[in-house]
């Protein structure tokens, strides 16, 4: 599948977005991170700036982003549309959450309501983007158990890193959220190794043969329908080189998981100054390195259509 | 509206055969001459003329070689819309713009509410739908909407423009959910078969695969060649000398 940018920036930037509006909504509405003005004011914008410059970003690969309200009208059988409708829904607890945590300075009572209720429709809207992709059967790599557990843990994690990153840098770092977000990390490493291996080992029942319905022996494509490569090609015939693709693996891993964790972990025990500074590097390398996951996502997915043009 | 009908009261779809089609690509121009001034008009080219040709299609011919150890032989193979009756494009659709008619079960796109999200063209494995660039909306195959029940039309020319130009008469029209419907019988008599239907669309288009071949056929493999053995004599030593 061809990885446009306008699409790899949008679910990596509303899966931190949402992932940190969860803890956020949870940490500050229970009481266990306190109001802080500042503290709050740049924590909210981080995490609504994310999803509102990922949702726009998304609506850069319309071909008519005029036409964009009407795609709130179908969620009884889009996922695509039950995304559009769970975003924006969870900017009305997230915004009463925001007045009542920064401006007002409180937690507990209706803050706590609307805090819990904003990570609850984070949640779900991030269910909803993964299940856009969990859904669409042409694609093997795509259409397995293993893509919608991948968007919520990749929220969490990229989410609490970023809160880690917030908290430290106010000198208000919590070693139960410092934890949290090196486990988090590890657990992204491990959910993404066994992905691979999983789209590796992959056998796809769907054939040349089951496409064209000629059945037993081998079937070859001899010509093309058209000399150019058309729509399809370009949308859904991307291939990526092998050892490109290998590189790329080991790129994400090494900015996405390792520096982060490494340096995660050295904040355990690192003097205040260079504590949040690992921690703000940490959050950077790893949304570095998850746009990269997001790119191999779309450019290792292979479309049945791909078949017809004789590309196994 | 993006559910599907729970059922519907024709199933209209083509049969293609797969033995008679020859690839000339007649369907292919018929098609795109219709429907560039048809229901989804226009049917797009990006420079024409130019280096890079692109535009909109609604039905490609591709060419294969099927190889058994019965031998090997070509089939050209017509791609288009399979007018599923599971059809994921639908369902996936955010705006409501393409729908599947509950009357004759024709999938279509209302290109008025269409956003150009693309997601549908990604949902069908078929590669049935083609968006045009210039227009920002996504197209697709109308089963000729605007021929089959078009009362200006001499009664026989009232099927698709692809069925009408067929020189082989390789594509069928009809309703495929009347098992009494000359097309059903001929997807029985032939073991017309479903593209990908372990993918779960059900399409209502069917393929006739191409026929046995026949015993009576003239073998045409011609023989293995020997291996040269090498020459002797005064042309051999000469060989060998010049081959140094």
């Amino acid at each position: 599948m061809h990885p446009a940018f306008s699409v790899v920036f949008f679910t990596t930037a509303t899966g931190a977005g949402y992932g940190l509006l969860a803890l956020l909504g949870v940490l500050g509405g229970l009481g266990f991170v306190h109001a802080d003005f500042w503290l709050g004011l740049i924590g909210m914008v981080l995490a609504l700036g994310l999803i509102a410059a990922g949702l726009l970003s998304s609506t850069g690969h319309l071909g008519r982003p005029e036409r964009a309200w009407r795609a709130f009208s179908q969620w009884r059988s889009s996922w695509l549309s039950r995304e559009g409708v769970a975003s924006v829904a969870t900017f009305i607890p997230a915004g009463l959450f925001g007045i009542g945590w920064v401006l007002l300075g409180r937690s507990g009572g209706w803050v706590a309501v609307a805090g819990l209720l904003a990570a609850a429709g984070a949640v779900v809207t991030v269910c909803t983007t993964g299940m856009i992709y969990a859904s669409l059967k042409p694609i093997a790599q795509w259409h397995s158990r293993y893509t919608l557990p991948a968007y919520l843990i990749f929220a969490a994690m990229t989410g609490s890193v970023l809160a880690n990153a917030l908290l430290q840098g106010f000198r208000l770092g919590s070693t139960a959220v410092l934890t949290w977000a090196l486990l988090a990390t590890l657990a992204g490493w491990g959910w993404k190794l066994a992905t691979w291996r999983y789209n590796d080992g992959l056998e796809i029942p769907t054939t040349t043969n089951t496409a064209t319905g000629l059945a037993g022996g081998t079937v070859r494509s001899i010509e093309w329908p058209h000399t150019e490569e058309n729509y399809l090609l370009k949308e859904m015939g991307f291939r990526i080189a092998r050892k490109h693709g290998a590189k790329l693996r080991r790129i994400t891993q090494a900015l996405a998981f390792a520096v982060p964790a490494i340096l995660l972990a050295s904040v355990f025990f690192l003097p205040w100054p260079l504590r949040a500074i690992a921690s703000v590097l940490a959050a950077g390398a790893q949304f570095a390195g998850m746009l990269v996951e997001r790119w191999l996502f779309f450019a290792e997915a292979k479309h049945t259509v791909t078949l017809y043009y004789g590309r196994e | 509206m993006t559910c599907l009908p729970a059922r519907t009261e024709k199933k209209l779809g083509l049969v293609i055969d797969l033995d008679t089609c020859v690839g000339c690509q007649a369907c292919v121009t018929a098609c795109k001459e219709w429907n560039t001034g048809g229901h989804m008009a226009p049917l797009t080219d990006i420079d024409p003329y130019g280096g890079h040709v692109d535009g909109v299609w609604f039905n490609r011919v591709h060419s294969y070689e099927h190889t058994t150890e019965m031998g090997g032989r070509t089939v050209n193979f017509p791609r288009s819309c399979l007018h599923c009756e599971q059809p994921a494009c639908v369902t996936v659709c955010p705006t409501g713009a393409s729908y599947k008619r509950a009357s004759d079960g024709i999938v279509l796109v209302d290109e008025d509410k269409c956003i150009g999200c693309k997601l549908c063209s990604w949902a069908c494995p078929y590669g049935a739908r083609e968006f045009d660039t210039d227009v920002g909306v996504m197209k697709k195959c109308t089963l000729c909407v605007d021929r089959i029940y078009n009362d200006n039309l001499a009664a026989e020319d009232r099927v698709p423009a692809c069925v009408a130009a067929c020189p082989t008469s390789a594509r069928h029209f009809g309703d495929l959910g009347d098992p009494a419907s000359a097309i059903s019988q001929l997807v029985t008599d032939r073991g017309g078969v479903d593209l990908m239907p372990e993918l779960g669309y059900k399409p209502t288009n069917k393929y006739l695969p191409p026929r046995a071949r026949s015993e009576r056929a003239a073998k045409v493999d011609a023989p293995a060649l020997q291996p040269i053995r090498a020459e002797g004599g005064f042309l051999g030593w000469i060989d060998r000398m010049l081959s140094n």
